[in-house]
C-alpha cells in the first residue's frame, strides 16, 4: 500500500471572512468539539510515522488557534515540511516572529481581488489592507510566500492585475484556482462560475505571464473542471497520497469525502494508521477494482482514477459513478446543462452571491433547504 | 520541461525547498510547499554537493570520486530538472 506524502490538518474551523466559495462543510457546529494541543500532537507524531513529510496547516483560519506555535514546533521537531495556510488575518509581527522561530517554513496568504473594495466585498469583511501588509511582512522576514487567490466570475477578469500585484509583493508563488463548487460555494455556483469567453481570456492572461514571469514566480492556474474534456485526478488517487484531519479528528481521503454515505473513521477512535490501511472510508474507492464502465476499460484510469468520488455524489447522488465532468460519463448533462446556463447572457449578474454565515452551536443550519447532494437533478 | 545547464553554474537549493532524510522511507528526500522528491543515493549526493560554491563541473568531479560511471550529461539534466521546478536555481556561470 502506498504511504501518505502530504496531510492537511483542519485546526479550526472558526475564520474572521465570509467568502461565498468556502468549501468547508455547511454543518460547522458538529465539528466545535476541536482536538486539543495534545491530541494534535499525538496526530502529527503518528502522522510522521505512516510517511506524511507536508503539514498543511488550514481551517477555517489556523491563526484562531492559540496553540498554533506549539503545533509548528511539534510538526518541525518531527521533521515535517510546514506550510500555513491562511487569510493573514491575525498574522501580527509578534506571531509572525514566533512562528518562524517554531520553524514555519512556508507561508500561503489569500486574497480575493487585487483591489480592496472587491476584495474586501468578497471576504465579507474589510481585510484586504491587513492581507497586502501580512505578505510585505512575510517577505521583509524571508520567508517564502505564495499568494493564493481563488477565481470566479467577479475576479476572473483581474487576473493580470492580480498577477501585477503579486509581482509587486515579491510572491515566489501564485496559485489562481477556480472555484471548486464543495460546501457553501455549490449553493453559489451559478453566481461563480465564470463563462467559456472569460476562461478563454483568463487562459491568454496566464500564458503571458508564464513567459514573462518564468524566472520570477510559478504561476499555478487550475480551471474550473465543470470546462473539462476530463474531470481532475482527485487528490492523486483515493488513499494513494493524502489525507485530511478535520478540527473534531475525523480522517478524510479528501477535504470534501464527509459528504460521502461512508462509516466515520476518527483519531479518536483508531490511530490514523490503521485508519489508512483498514478503515472502509479509505479502502472503498482505493485502487480501480471499484471502478464502474466507462472508466474500468478507459486507458485513463491510473491518469484520472476517475475523477472527484465527492463530486459524482454530489451531482448523482452515487459517488461510485464517473465523474459527470468527464465527457465520457452517462452523467455528463448535469454538468454540461450548468455550463451552457453559465453562458447564457440572460443569465448573467442576477445571480447574487450568498455570504458564507457562521453557525454558532446549537443554532439551526443557516442553509437547512440547500442538501449537499443533488440527487434530485439525476 | 528541464532546463539547460552549464557546467560553469553554481547550483544551489532554492530557498523554499528542504533536504532531509525520511527514516520512514529510508530515502533522502527534497521538500517543498506543494510536492516531495524521493532521493537515490546518487540524486541525494548531488543535491549535497549543490551549495551555490561549487560548479557543475566540479559536482561531476566530485561525484567521479565516488561512483564508478558518472554521466555529466546526466548530471546536468538531473540538476536543470529542479531548476525548471524553481527547487534548484541555477547560479551564476
Amino acid at each position: 500500500m502506498d504511504r501518505p506524502f502530504g496531510m492537511l490538518a483542519e485546526l479550526t474551523y472558526a475564520c474572521p471572512l465570509h467568502c461565498p466559495y468556502c468549501s468547508n462543510p455547511l454543518n460547522l457546529a458538529d465539528y466545535k468539539d476541536e482536538l486539543d494541543t495534545e491530541e494534535w500532537q499525538r496526530v502529527l507524531s503518528e502522522a510522521r510515522a505512516l510517511g506524511v513529510l507536508q503539514l498543511h496547516l488550514s481551517g477555517g483560519e489556523p491563526l484562531q488557534r492559540r496553540d498554533l506555535v506549539e503545533i509548528v514546533a511539534c510538526a518541525r521537531g518531527l521533521g515535517f515540511y510546514t506550510n500555513l495556510i491562511t487569510s493573514a488575518l491575525g498574522l501580527s509581527r509578534r506571531r509572525a516572529e514566533e512562528l518562524k522561530s517554531a520553524g514555519l517554513d512556508h507561508v500561503q496568504i489569500s486574497i480575493q481581488a487585487e483591489e480592496q473594495s472587491l476584495s474586501d466585498r468578497i471576504a465579507g469583511t474589510p481585510s484586504y489592507e491587513r492581507k497586502i501588509a501580512a505578505a510585505r511582512m512575510v517577505k521583509e522576514m524571508d520567508w517564502p510566500l505564495t499568494m493564493n487567490v481563488v477565481i470566479h466570475r467577479h475576479n476572473i477578469d483581474r487576473m493580470g492585475r492580480i498577477l501585477d500585484l503579486a509581482e509587486r509583493l515579491g510572491a515566489d508563488r501564485i496559485e489562481l484556482a477556480n472555484t471548486q463548487y464543495y460546501g457553501w460555494a455549490r449553493r453559489n455556483r451559478a453566481a461563480l462560475l465564470p463563462t467559456r469567453a472569460q476562461l478563454d481570456r483568463a487562459e491568454e492572461v496566464v500564458r503571458e505571464a508564464r513567459g514573462r514571469l518564468r524566472d520570477v514566480m510559478e504561476i499555478i492556474y487550475v480551471i474550473p473542471d465543470y470546462y473539462s474534456k476530463y474531470p481532475k485526478p482527485c487528490m492523486g488517487g483515493w488513499g494513494k497520497n493524502q489525507l485530511t484531519v478535520t478540527p473534531n479528528g475525523n480522517v478524510l481521503p479528501c477535504p470534501a469525502a464527509h459528504t460521502l454515505e461512508l462509516p466515520r473513521a476518527t483519531v479518536r477512535e483508531s490511530s490514523l494508521a490503521s485508519i489508512w490501511a483498514e478503515s472502509p472510508l479509505f479502502n472503498r474507492f482505493r485502487g480501480t477494482d471499484w471502478m464502474p464502465d466507462p472508466c474500468r476499460s478507459c486507458d485513463r484510469r491510473e491518469v484520472d482514477f476517475g475523477g472527484c468520488r465527492c463530486q459524482a455524489f454530489q451531482l448523482t447522488g452515487d459517488a461510485a459513478r464517473t465523474d459527470p465532468v468527464c465527457h465520457l460519463s452517462p452523467d455528463h448533462e448535469i454538468v454540461a446543462e450548468v455550463v451552457r446556463t453559465a453562458n447564457q447572457e440572460e443569465n448573467r449578474d442576477e445571480d447574487e452571491l450568498v455570504p458564507r454565515v457562521m453557525t454558532v452551536r446549537g443554532s439551526n443550519l443557516p442553509t437547512a433547504d440547500i442538501s449537499e447532494n443533488e440527487r434530485s437533478m439525476s | 520541461m528541464s532546463i539547460t545547464v552549464q557546467a560553469t553554474n553554481r547550483p544551489r537549493l532554492a530557498r523554499l525547498v528542504r533536504l532531509e532524510w525520511d527514516n520512514v522511507r529510508e530515502s533522502h528526500v527534497l521538500l517543498a510547499p506543494e510536492g516531495v522528491l524521493v532521493l537515490n543515493r546518487t540524486g541525494a549526493t548531488i543535491l549535497r554537493l549543490c551549495d551555490g560554491e561549487r560548479t557543475v563541473e566540479e559536482i561531476v568531479e566530485e561525484l567521479r570520486t565516488k561512483y564508478d560511471r558518472v554521466s555529466g550529461d546526466e548530471v546536468g539534466d538531473f540538476i536543470g530538472k529542479l531548476a525548471a521546478r524553481r527547487w534548484v536555481v541555477l547560479g551564476d556561470g
